[in-house]
């Protein structure tokens, strides 16, 4: 510990500034890394850019770590919560600068789960990533998921369960947005521990995603696949 | 003078206990959404059907329908209030069947994690959990259990709050956590970081170890790092009865009544002395594994390779424990700022 240099941050040039950061996420330093934005903000950087390059890169890093079982969840929250403190900075300014957005994701535990810590897991390493998140929040309806998306215009729905009493209201749910014919409108995730990917498919989800690093990418993945299909059409 | 568990242990080289709970309450038409601790007063009969399930079958012990009897789950059901009356009744039907059942059944008060995270990314802090922890305990202890029982726990902050809720009861109890997570649990515990905190507890358990998590295989994997590390408390195995699958609209766990007994006979193996099982452990797994554990000789402890070609394979290829001997790459530090 002894031999670890005091850093005063506004003296890094940009490039370790970044690296920084991404260290300040790593070990959940809220404070840290608002200072930092601000800092990025002064120097003229665009908010869109601090989002990708240097709160997005840093929470990838932390997602990878998760995915890999070097970080478990307390480590993850902290560093989420850093992350948040950024992106309230950065929020007001990405709007007024019309910044490009990711998508936009739904997410809640179904009706009859309130078990929501992989939810809010999920929710968080989203925003992480640059997507926006409305979370319902947990015991959904049907109703909540279907009314909620279409008036975001969400691009995702996510829904999450942890008991095996619950998982079957998935299908209840999609099995609501085939019949009003919007089922294909959105990219429908499942997620929590009693769930697998035979699972998924069974009830007709687009992807179970393993943990929020999982869940992650597959959003990037499906998001950018449903864009490129529209462009296309 | 003893409790019932302890003298159980001393006469006994193993106990049975329970399946599942949720599973058995499903299949007899607990609707996704409601509160199984209502049926405690409302159903009453159903939980009596469920206990006697278990201990029909041949289970020592059995657990309290009381897994989510405590303030914070409750008040997701406008019921928050209820905790100590619902863990009251589970306890009390529980104490009515093993008494009735004609020969010695230990009734178990389950307690289940508040749903909260605690320590430092958390909201819930520790006396409010011990508070919570001790309503429940309480109504357990006021309905006749024999010790309590603190079940599917993540976080050590959680474990620890509980033990000191039930040492404010005075009441024995057992405890067991959920490796679920590539071997480790949801917070990152391994098997032998959960030996050393129950060892380092002032009021230790009677009978510590794994429940729920991810297949049997993965749990005995758990219980082989409980007895590497030394645990000298009886170690307790409660797995999932395979892996779910969703089949006509319901789930259905897909280990038999054969692989369970399996899985039984190798938990005694690699050294659990109460073994049952968790999700998707119905009466008839049961059966076989009291069969299995009656007429089983013991058996060497049996290496990761015989476990996972008997049960299968494991969810990750390690279990997290001697990471510490520097085998798992850290990230390389930056330097960093004094605060």
């Amino acid at each position: 510990m002894a031999e670890e240099d005091d850093l005063i941050l506004s003296e890094l040039d940009d490039d370790e500034l970044v690296q920084q950061m991404f260290d300040d996420l790593y070990d959940g330093l809220k404070p840290e890394i608002e200072e930092a934005v601000n800092i990025l903000l002064e120097r003229g950087w665009e908010p869109y850019d601090i989002l990708t390059k240097a709160l997005v890169g840093g929470m990838t890093i932390v997602g990878n770590d998760f995915r890999d079982g070097i970080l478990f969840v307390p480590e993850v929250l902290l560093a989420a919560n850093a992350m948040k403190g950024g992106m309230a900075i950065l929020k007001p300014l990405l709007v007024e600068t019309g910044a490009p957005k990711m998508g936009k994701m739904v997410i809640g535990t179904v009706k009859g789960d309130i078990h929501d810590i992989g939810k809010n897991l999920v929710s968080m390493m989203m925003e992480g990533a640059g997507f926006e998140v409305v979370d319902l929040g947990i015991n959904n309806p049907v109703e909540n998921y279907i009314d909620t998306a279409k008036a975001e215009e969400a691009d995702i729905v996510g829904m999450s369960a942890l008991l095996t009493t619950t998982m079957p209201y998935m299908k209840v749910v999609i099995d609501t947005m085939i019949e009003q014919g919007i089922r294909d409108d959105y990219i429908v995730l499942v997620g929590g521990a009693p769930l697998n990917e035979e699972f998924g498919k069974a009830i007709g989800a687009d992807a179970y995603c393993r943990d929020a690093a999982v869940a992650v990418e597959t959003a990037k993945l499906l998001v950018a696949r449903k864009h490129n299909r529209m462009s296309a059409g | 003078m003893s409790d019932a568990l302890t003298k159980a242990l001393s006469e006994r080289d193993w106990l049975l206990a329970d399946g599942a709970t949720g599973t058995n309450l499903f299949n007899m038409g607990l609707q996704s959404g409601d509160a199984p601790e209502f049926w405690n007063e409302t159903e009453p009969d159903k939980i009596r059907a469920l206990y006697r399930g278990a201990v029909d079958a041949g289970s020592d012990l059995f657990l309290t329908n009381s897994f989510g009897a405590n303030a914070s789950r409750l008040k997701l059901h406008d019921a928050g209030h209820r905790a100590h009356e619902l863990s009251r009744l589970a306890a009390e039907i529980g104490r009515e069947i093993a008494d009735s059942a004609g020969r010695t059944l230990i009734v178990a008060g389950s307690v289940g994690p508040t749903g909260e995270i605690m320590g430092a990314a958390g909201t819930l802090k520790h006396d409010t959990a011990v508070q919570m922890f001790e309503e429940t305990a309480a109504g357990l202890k006021a309905g006749g259990a024999d010790v309590l029982w603190v079940e599917t726990i993540s976080a050590p902050e959680e474990f620890k709050a509980a033990a000191e809720a039930f040492a404010n009861v005075g009441m024995p109890w057992c405890g067991t956590m959920s490796f679920d997570t590539a071997g480790r649990t949801m917070m990152g515990l391994t098997s032998s970081g959960m030996v050393e905190m129950v060892d380092s507890l002032p009021n230790p358990p009677i009978a510590f170890g794994a429940n729920c998590g991810v297949g049997a295989s993965d749990l005995l994997r758990t219980v082989l790092g409980f007895a590497a590390q030394g645990a000298e408390r009886p170690i307790i195995a409660k797995g999932n009865a395979g892996i779910p699958r969703f089949e006509d609209g319901h789930i259905h766990y897909d280990g038999t009544p054969d692989l369970m007994a399996e899985y039984a006979r190798l938990a005694r193996d690699a050294g659990a002395r109460i073994i049952g099982g968790c999700c998707g452990t119905m009466p008839e797994h049961l059966r076989s594994m009291r069969i299995a554990l009656e007429s089983h000789t013991p058996r060497a402890r049996p290496t990761l390779d015989h476990i996972a070609e008997v049960l299968g394979g494991y969810s990750s290829p390690n279990d997290g424990t001697g990471d510490d001997d520097g085998s798992v790459p850290r990230r390389v530090r930056r330097g960093r700022r004094r605060v």
